[in-house]
């Protein structure tokens, strides 16, 4: 970890119209650190994700990100350009249903390959082999490569989506209920194997889960929400087994222990 | 510089879910661990030596008092690290034998045990012939290498955790009942490997139930109950 | 002079007209990009040239002269209608050589005969958007345009070469046009792409259901997109105009009976004739056949 983050939130707030989405939400984010977003559905979690990664506007506040020439930029302040160029070099964004984060109507290859090519890649062969590259490390069978995900199963085409989002080295990765509508074993997986891409590649995350076993697994930090607005965070461990808040107690009380 | 001070540590527990009952833990807890001592903390069940143990990781939060550790020839207070420092300090600094194995799917048992020195940057393949070392010394049939711990018994998760805590050479290493499901063999073992740590300059606190054990490894035993809450009112 | 007093000069209203040369020199102003325009209703069914008509329309004058092909040749349904409807409405003289005409409404087809300065082709254009296949939202399309992120027109090509071994794209053949707009070529063959690059002639593209028109000015850079390990290329044939000898053009196939039978003719039919004319003859003309008995 270096001494330096790479994203800095500061007072953000989401309203739509009235109605609270999240507010006054204040973290840093460092390399290599992956940070937990949890508490149930309307909690404002994914507000905050959408809001994070420029998907939603927020209606106060500022979301400062290191970019590769170390310049800080406030991400809300950048063109459309920059926005998209940023999301897909610098940024990856791991959505629940594989079917949003994908093209499910061409190949796998080309599905890993998009962002090499939207770069500027133009060399078939190298593209195709950073592909089957990226799908042995995402543990899909090369003989796979020219399958389109329609005919993958679940977890096979969340390994995609993975892939598809890390093939141009991002620094920060935006994950949506990662292994939400996965069975357990796939889950297992899955989460195995982001485990070991995040630690491998340094790579900072931010998680959105209401599984705190997700939560434990995966990150370094946690922050637990709840009608909108952050009521504890810290060290995940010390949150999970040592929780303060009436609803974080609640939350952690309500695992079903197996 | 003493490897671990702990000063005026005092901790309660505000159950939310039972009409917020207050139930203080321990208050003032003082003691240090100087370098190739092994202080066991003394006490019957509840009297909060394991709480004491989990906020000296950092595991538990603290309502007040210290835990200074040498770290990179400074004093850090882990009680008011933030997060990263919290973990940069159980990288290099503490070490933890939790009682119970957590265990990550699909990742081997040499991979568990090698991880804390990869993490520091070691090189994969000499952190897995020194888990590979340790391994043999605990006795763990090598057949079960390869595996996950998941599927292992007790004793055999035990020594995969042991094993884990042990690879490093962090200077302060905390042990929580570490020999509680090992046959004899076994717990002569760890009794030498704790041997061997003092002998290196670790400083370690542990709870140790088996009294036998405990005689065997304890320079010094604090006990516990000096620390009990003054029940207020 | 009015063809048909119940018509006006080709069958547009004048103010209609200004719409469309309006779009028309957008279009001009900014290569490759589409132009949104209010395309109307025309006496044919979407899908028989209503683009190309309303673009023909709005540019042919009295003294101009008209030539229409259809998939290369001058004497189909489509291209037959199409000169009939503009001698009517608009009393234009018509013409079936490529040299003759000033005005050239194409379906499918570059002709073969080099095009000169003076010269404008007008392409008729079923689905003007190269992205659509992949990406079916316009907002998301016109996004990509305007910040010529065009990493997905790759991936097409990508998918031809995974599934075929090579780019299997034959007509519609993407091109960059001037390094800043990706432009669909309409279905013509790929054969036809590099007539394009540089042409002194100024492509008019129209697309009537989809309201769009785009162009080509004259000696504007067109390049086929490609791999660098896989280059673009044209089709090859491996034998003459069966009619003309004429090599180095595009073919059609043609079916001569029931058991296997076949010939390679040119699609440009002027471009056969000419040669024709002029003394050429291929293995199955009429002429060498006969000698042959």
């Amino acid at each position: 970890m270096t001494d330096s983050p790479l994203l800095r939130v500061s007072n953000l707030s989401k309203y739509y119209g009235a109605r609270l989405g999240c507010t006054d939400v204040n973290f840093e984010l460092y390399p290599g650190e992956v940070l937990a977003v949890v508490g149930e559905s309307g909690s404002g979690k994914t507000t905050l994700l959408n809001c994070l990664s420029t998907n939603l506007e927020p209606t106060s506040g500022r979301a400062e990100y290191r970019m590769r020439d170390d310049v800080w930029r406030n991400i809300y302040d950048l063109s459309e350009a920059e926005r998209r160029f940023l999301m897909r070099t610098d940024w990856g964004f791991v959505h629940q249903n594989p079917a949003d984060g994908l093209r499910m109507t061409v190949s796998a290859g080309a599905n890993v390959g998009e962002r090499l090519m939207a770069i500027g890649d133009r060399h078939y062969g190298n593209i195709r082999a950073s592909a089957v590259d990226w799908l042995g490390r995402v543990e899909i069978n090369e003989d796979r490569v020219d399958d389109q995900p329609r005919s993958f199963s679940g977890g096979m085409r969340q390994r995609l989506q993975i892939a598809r989002n890390l093939v141009t080295s991002p620094r920060l990765v935006f994950m949506d209920e990662p292994t939400g509508g996965l069975d357990v074993s796939v889950q297992a997986r899955l989460l195995d194997l982001l485990r070991g891409l995040v630690g491998e590649l340094g790579l900072a995350a931010v998680i959105v889960t209401h599984d705190l076993a997700v939560a434990r697994l995966l990150s370094h930090r946690m922050m637990v929400m709840k009608d909108g607005r952050v009521i504890e965070s810290g060290l995940t461990d010390r949150v999970l087994d040592d929780p303060r808040e009436p609803y974080t107690q609640l939350l952690v009380s309500s695992i079903l222990q197996v | 510089m003493t490897p671990l001070r702990v000063q005026s540590l005092a901790k309660t527990f505000t159950m939310h879910l039972r009409d917020g009952v207050v139930l203080p833990v321990v208050d003032n807890v003082d003691f240090e661990v100087a370098a190739g001592e092994c202080v066991v903390l003394g006490g019957p069940s509840g009297a909060g030596k394991s709480s004491i143990l989990k906020m000296v990781y950092g595991n538990y939060g603290v309502d007040a008092g210290h835990i200074w550790l040498t770290h990179d020839g400074a004093d850090i207070d882990l009680a008011t690290a933030d997060p990263r420092l919290v973990l940069t300090l159980r990288r290099d600094t503490i070490a933890y034998v939790s009682q119970f194995l957590r265990t990550v799917p699909r990742v081997s048992a040499l991979d568990v045990v090698a991880e804390p020195l990869v993490i520091r940057g070691a090189d994969k393949a000499e952190a897995q012939d020194r888990a590979r070392t340790l391994l043999a010394q605990l006795n763990l049939p090598e057949r079960l290498w390869s595996l996950p711990p998941a599927t292992f018994s007790g004793g055999e998760q035990q020594r995969v955790n042991i094993a884990r805590g042990f690879i490093t050479d962090h200077k302060v290493l905390l042990l929580d009942e570490p020999t509680a499901s090992l046959d004899a063999t076994n717990r002569a073992v760890v009794v030498s490997m704790i041997a061997e740590k003092k002998a290196a300059g670790t400083a370690l606190l542990g709870i140790f139930h088996d009294e036998d054990v405990r005689t065997q490894v304890a320079d010094r035993i604090v006990d516990v109950t000096a620390f009990a809450p003054r029940i207020a009112a | 002079m009015s063809a048909t007093p119940s018509y006006n000069f080709a069958y547009l209203d004048e103010q209609t007209k200004r719409m469309i040369r309006r779009a028309i020199l957008k279009a001009i102003a900014i290569p490759g990009y589409q132009v949104p325009f209010a395309s109307r209703e025309m006496p044919m069914p979407y899908g028989w040239g209503t683009g190309g008509v309303q673009v023909t329309a709005a540019i042919v004058g009295p003294t101009d002269v008209l030539k229409v092909i259809d998939q290369g040749a001058d004497d189909t349904t489509n291209a037959v209608s199409i000169r009939a409807f503009f001698a009517k409405v608009a009393n234009v003289k018509t013409t079936t050589h490529t040299g003759d005409a000033t005005i050239i409404q194409t379906r499918h087809r570059i002709p073969e005969k080099q095009l000169q300065a003076g010269q404008t082709l007008v392409y008729q254009v079923p689905i003007p958007e190269p992205l659509r296949l992949l990406e079916p939202r316009e907002t998301e399309t016109r996004v990509m345009h305007a910040l010529k992120e065009y990493g997905l027109m790759h991936v097409k090509l990508y998918e031809d070469i995974a599934t075929h071994g090579r780019i299997a794209t034959t007509y519609g053949y993407p091109v960059m046009v001037e390094d800043r707009y990706v432009m669909s070529p309409s279905p013509t063959p790929k054969f036809d792409n590099p007539k394009m690059h540089m042409s002194a002639a100024l492509q008019l593209f129209g697309a009537g259901r989809e309201m769009r028109i785009y162009a080509v000015p004259p000696f504007t850079k067109v390049v086929s997109l490609d791999f660098e390990d896989h280059p673009f290329e044209i089709q090859h044939f491996s034998e003459p105009c069966a009619l003309c000898a004429a090599t180095g053009v595009y073919l059609d196939e043609v079916i001569l009976d029931d058991h296997g039978g076949h010939m390679f003719v040119c699609s440009d039919t002027d471009n056969c004739e000419d040669r024709r004319a002029a003394g050429h003859r291929g293995a199955l003309s009429g002429e060498v056949l006969e000698a042959a008995e």
